[in-house]
């Protein structure tokens, strides 16, 4: 059900939060639920989900400048490792845990991703797409590890250590036994439907045990 | 704007050891007002040496020791708070201590001071806070042993409290903390002018004292703090005394943190506060430190300093995970900072920015009622 103003909600979330992905998480939380973001960053999108969806929401930061921003914001982040910050919390602490943009940056991905569904009923998991035609085009030409506009960085800066698809991520997925619950492919701030391993910069998956 | 000490006498006060207190005085300052639902005060708690004049400037002249955090605009915005805060028990800056006079014999109760806990402290805070007519404090606040009566109200009274901010705290003095107390109080008890703790007529156990203060001002330091201030600078002099005065600036400086501490602070306080925060293990009683986190209610900001080996980060860490653990509600930093454990005192931009930012959410959550109580 989309009320008449989501559109433009959308375009303002996605303006104030810079981020395609944000929007869509937005859509796949349930109001009033526990979220748990982890790489929260300044913490905009447990504010913007307190604030509109009720959440009640925590986050895990490992920048110090980040934490301290977003606790002065009035979110409740912990300062730490996303890959061995979770092992704290109980199992089914919450609702959704949300890793967006973060899962090429972590060290064990695996490890983090069963860690995740094992204190979250949900995981909302966004990653950009390695698959995409543009990368996959700039590598074949260059005979370089691929710069384009997704993944911006030289091979030696970048925080990218693990490069997946969307191809590779439901292999994950189908060989771990996870169920696919939604599953969102976006290029730009635009949704997309066709052939998605190869058009889609950023793919969301809703997922569970 | 000056600020005056208040005083209240409570009959009396069950204390731990399985003593009873009567009466007690209790010394405390306010500032700002309290709202129509009384449900915007915040409880200051002091470190060891600290006392009830947090903020603003006393009739002395002297500004509060918090003052850079506590007033209008600052950090604990008085503007929109009512911040309170007490002398804690056994001190001796008007709340009742060693060196009150003990009704039973109309003397300073000296080595008759029944041995205190950080919980019988905040027990006693309580009463302050139910006089004042306050049914839920928005927040206690307080760093080092202030931060450990923060925890204890947390888990003693998780119904009165809608927020706690431990800063550069633990939940259980560690032996090295004991330790370093330990030393301070053989200072005060091999001075033989601390004559069994019955001095209040004849000259204090000043060198005992100023001893002790020196080793705790070097664990408030940091290595690099102290190069940073004193490297080995020489005091008044190009070359060395060969005579054992004072020769280097760190030498001069401790020796006169000693000797001002002495102006201003008892000995015998000294004895009881230090052991009441190495008794403190806020565990007692729970089994574990998971199992006490989970008697709390309140929302948490936990703030620890890269620098600080007295109180260093894992002990904080240590909170925060127990509380995650079992699912509550807590934000935690580490705060870059050279000043080792005195961050607390002197860092304030990073916390005022944290600090005002928690308060204000949990103010605006306490109004919405989205705060157990």
């Amino acid at each position: 059900m989309k009320s008449p103003r989501e559109p433009a909600r959308r375009a303002f979330v996605h303006a104030i939060l810079g981020r395609s992905d944000y929007a869509i998480i937005g859509e796949l939380v349930e109001p009033g639920s526990r979220v748990l973001d982890l790489g929260c960053g300044e913490g905009e999108l447990l504010q913007w989900l307190s604030a509109n969806k009720q959440v009640d929401g925590r986050g895990i930061e490992i920048v110090p400048t980040k934490v301290q921003r977003a606790i002065a914001r009035g979110v409740s982040v912990y300062q730490g490792d996303i890959d061995q910050g979770l092992a704290d919390y109980p199992d089914g602490a919450f609702d959704y845990v949300i890793l967006s943009q973060t899962l090429q940056e972590t060290h064990r991905p695996l490890k983090v991703l069963r860690e995740i569904l094992r204190v979250g009923s949900h995981a909302i998991v966004a990653f950009p797409n390695f698959g995409h035609w543009r990368v996959r085009l700039s590598h074949l030409f260059t005979g370089r590890a691929p710069k384009t506009k997704l993944f911006p960085h030289d091979w030696y800066d970048s925080p990218n250590i693990h490069f997946l698809t969307v191809l590779d991520f439901e292999l994950l997925c189908a060989r771990e036994g996870w169920v696919m619950e939604r599953r969102i492919f976006l290029a730009g701030t635009r949704k997309i439907q066709c052939l998605p391993n190869l058009f889609a910069e950023t793919a969301v998956f809703l997922i569970r045990k | 704007m000056i600020v005056d000490t208040q005083f209240v006498q409570f009959d009396s006060l069950s204390l731990d050891c399985g003593e009873t207190l009567a009466p007690v005085d209790v010394a405390f300052e306010t500032w700002g007002e309290l709202n129509a639902e009384r449900s915007n005060a915040i409880l200051i708690l002091h470190a060891f040496s600290g006392d009830a004049h947090a903020a603003g400037i006393n009739r002395e002249g002297k500004p509060g020791w918090w003052d850079n955090m506590i007033g209008p605009g600052k950090a604990f915005d008085t503007t929109r708070y009512f911040v309170i805060c007490s002398n804690v028990l056994g001190g001796c800056r008007g709340t009742t201590g060693p060196s009150s006079m003990n009704p039973a014999t109309g003397r300073p109760y000296g080595r008759q001071f029944p041995v205190i806990t950080i919980s019988d402290m905040v027990r006693l805070q309580k009463k302050l806070v139910d006089h004042l007519g306050i049914r839920r404090l928005l927040s206690v606040a307080g760093g080092s042993m202030g931060g450990m009566q923060a925890l204890e109200w947390a888990v003693a009274y998780p119904d009165a409290v809608a927020s706690v901010i431990p800063i550069a705290a633990t939940a259980r003095h560690s032996a090295q903390q004991i330790a370093f107390n330990e030393v301070g109080r053989q200072a005060i008890m091999a001075d033989p002018d601390w004559n069994d703790g019955d001095y209040y007529d004849k000259k204090p156990p000043a060198r005992g004292l100023a001893v002790a203060r020196m080793i705790g001002h070097i664990t408030y330091m940091s290595d690099e703090s102290m190069r940073e201030k004193f490297g080995r600078r020489l005091r008044g002099k190009d070359q060395f005394g060969f005579d054992f005065s004072v020769d280097f600036e760190v030498e001069s400086y401790l020796r006169y943190r000693g000797s001002q501490f002495v102006e201003r602070f008892d000995a015998n306080s000294y004895l009881y506060i230090t052991k009441a925060m190495d008794y403190f293990d806020i565990t007692n009683g729970y089994g574990s430190l998971a199992a006490a986190m989970e008697r709390a209610k309140a929302r948490f900001l936990v703030i620890s300093f890269t620098s600080d080996w007295l109180y260093p980060s894992y002990q904080s860490l240590e909170i925060v995970n127990a509380l995650r653990s079992r699912n509550r509600d807590v934000a935690f930093c580490e705060l870059p900072s050279n000043y080792g454990h005195d961050a607390f005192l002197v860092e304030v931009g990073e916390q005022t920015e944290i600090v005002r930012g928690f308060l204000a959410n949990t103010f605006a959550k306490v109004q919405k009622d989205e705060v157990p109580a």
